[in-house]
């Protein structure tokens, strides 16, 4: 090994990390980089894009041509976007809700049992995702699981009808991304100094108190991190608004998906994906900023 | 209020600082819900019933019906050639560039090598499988199982990745320094001490790696062509064409395949953490 490598530390560095720059660099950022152009671009109706500079796959976000060839106001995709938006945001409230006590009950307890815990979330985080939604619809569709007792024993007596709406759409979002959410802010809980309540409760500190006065704010960052991981992914989503929004609820990634499968708009399809990932940008930036500022914090 | 509720006149049991009553029921309720879906989905697949949600009778004849369906032992082998490439390429890859990035110091480039590592991560699944489709169309490489294998190695880079690093940065460098101060050369150094010390960390990136891309559904379903469905692939197509008891036979097997992977990467990474404490 010694012979052929090369000794300068600088050049040995850069070896080590020439194959993850080959293998990301260009399966993933260069194709990013394509796709932003090609969002610039007109589209081709077999498929493809026709290599002429046009901004339409943007203005085709909020105008749409009419016959006479003048640009008309037309809302249908920005509801698809507020309703991905709308759905997202509640999934990660949702998930906020479920999972912050639940992250606080394990740093609670003793060691080994905390590792259990960490374990039965992350589990269903490893398994597979069309299958976890598939079992949804064996729960909320047409004499499912829960119908089907109700109807059985005359409490309803027609479908409740619960598949194919945003309300499970929701659940089904809020399901899949839950462990997201229970992970970094279990991450940030680990580190609280316990001594620090026991302070706050000598000082006649209520329970509620010490919950929202110290808990809390020290969770922060793992509570910002939980949320940008799951509000991401669920505006991202396609596998939830297909099948349990019956692929006529769109959001923004089934409308991605629909604008390359079926619908043959590369540019359009692009440019949502741009969109989508301005957003991640944003949200990163936004936490780098928090984490900056935090430092700064702890330093003075 | 909620501390009159503990008083001891309340002669209820008096909570320790920083518990809250309803906690511990709280976190059942939280992996009851978590589980609950799986347990339902494992259920009906031994219904004999061909409508999934009509139960008429237990049966085991969905998991021969599709032991023998060609189309998904078909899937099953394109899913294991998949995950074998690419847990294999990326595992390598992961691991040189964990070395660099945990051993090298301080570095002009460490931040940007960091974020394009976990670049995958952080882009959107959705957005990865589009830019790949766009990319693989555009230079025109239709390999069949090759562009599914390609965009595989890409997002399973960053779950090797992870593991190895951190049981590097959790590695004590006395023993290749002896190594070294006692004549081995480097390589015998890197090949006798510093790759045994971390194969627990190599072998659970490799296991993340594998279990990601045996679940990966939107990007294989983006890049992959005819002739080279993958088993989640083939599982969405069942899933449209109509709910049998069939498709919670496959699931639950790729399921349990998947726990099973994941069950056995906690216990080996759970028992490197004990031998590092003592």
């Amino acid at each position: 090994m010694s012979s052929w490598l090369p000794t300068n530390p600088s050049s040995r560095r850069w070896l080590g990390l020439a194959p993850t720059y080959l293998v990301i660099g260009i399966f993933m950022l260069i194709p990013m980089i394509i796709m932003g152009t090609y969002s610039f671009m007109e589209a081709n109706p077999y498929g493809g894009v026709k290599p002429v500079f046009s901004t339409a796959a943007y203005l085709q976000l909020a105008w749409e041509y009419d016959l006479d060839g003048t640009l008309v106001f037309n809302p249908g995709y920005l509801k698809i976007i507020w309703r991905s938006i709308g759905l997202s945001t509640m999934a990660t409230v949702i998930c906020l809700i479920f999972g912050f006590p639940v992250a606080y009950y394990i740093t609670l307890q003793p060691e080994n049992r905390r590792n259990f815990y960490i374990y039965l979330i992350t589990i269903p985080f490893w398994t597979n995702l069309l299958i976890r939604t598939f079992a949804w619809i064996i729960i909320l569709g047409r004499n499912g699981v829960i119908e089907l007792p109700l109807l059985s024993l005359g409490i309803i007596d027609k479908s409740l009808r619960m598949m194919y709406s945003d309300g499970a759409i929701a659940i089904g979002l809020t399901y899949s991304y839950l462990p997201l959410m229970v992970l970094p802010i279990y991450a940030s809980l680990e580190k609280l100094d316990f001594r620090l309540l026991e302070a706050a409760s000598d000082l006649y500190s209520s329970r509620l108190e010490i919950m929202t006065k110290i808990v809390i704010p020290l969770s922060k960052p793992g509570i910002i991190a939980g949320c940008i991981l799951v509000f991401i992914p669920c505006l991202g989503a396609f596998i939830a608004p297909n099948l349990l929004g019956g692929g006529k609820k769109l959001m923004l990634g089934s409308l991605v998906q629909f604008q390359f499968a079926s619908a043959r708009n590369w540019p359009f399809g692009s440019a949502l994906s741009m969109l989508m990932l301005a957003v991640v940008v944003m949200a990163l930036i936004f936490y780098a900023r928090g984490a900056k500022k935090r430092a700064a914090g702890a330093e003075s | 209020m909620s501390d009159q509720l503990t008083r001891p006149s309340s002669k209820r049991k008096i909570l320790p600082v920083g518990h809250y009553r309803g906690l511990g029921l709280w976190n059942a309720a939280f992996l009851i819900f978590l589980y609950m879906p799986i347990a339902v989905l494992i259920f009906y697949s031994f219904n004999d019933n061909r409508m999934v949600m009509i139960w008429s009778g237990f049966s085991i004849d969905w998991y021969i019906k599709a032991f023998n369906n060609v189309a998904i032992q078909d899937a099953v082998l394109n899913s294991l050639i998949v995950a074998f490439f690419a847990t294999v390429i990326s595992t390598a890859i992961a691991t040189i560039g964990a070395l660099v990035l945990a051993r090298g110091g301080n570095f002009r480039g460490k931040t940007m090598s960091l974020g394009l590592i976990t670049l995958p991560l952080m882009v959107p699944e959705i957005v990865t499988a589009v830019a790949m489709l766009i990319f693989f169309a555009a230079i025109g490489i239709n390999w069949g199982l090759g562009n599914v294998i390609i965009a595989h190695v890409t997002f399973c880079i960053p779950f090797a990745f992870m593991p190895i690093r951190a049981r590097l940065e959790g590695m004590d460098t006395s023993m290749e320094q002896a190594s070294r101060d006692l004549y081995a050369s480097e390589w015998e150094t890197f090949r006798y001490i510093t790759v045994p010390l971390l194969m627990p960390g190599i072998i659970a990136g490799a296991m993340l790696a594998f279990v990601i891309s045996m679940d990966d559904f939107i990007i294989t379903l983006m890049v992959s062509g005819a002739g080279s469905t993958t088993l989640p692939v083939y599982i969405y197509s069942m899933i449209r064409r109509g709910l049998t008891p069939e498709i919670n036979a496959v699931s639950t097997l790729l399921l349990l395949f998947s726990i099973t992977i994941v069950t056995a990467y906690w216990i080996v990474s759970n028992k490197t953490r004990t031998e590092t404490v003592h």
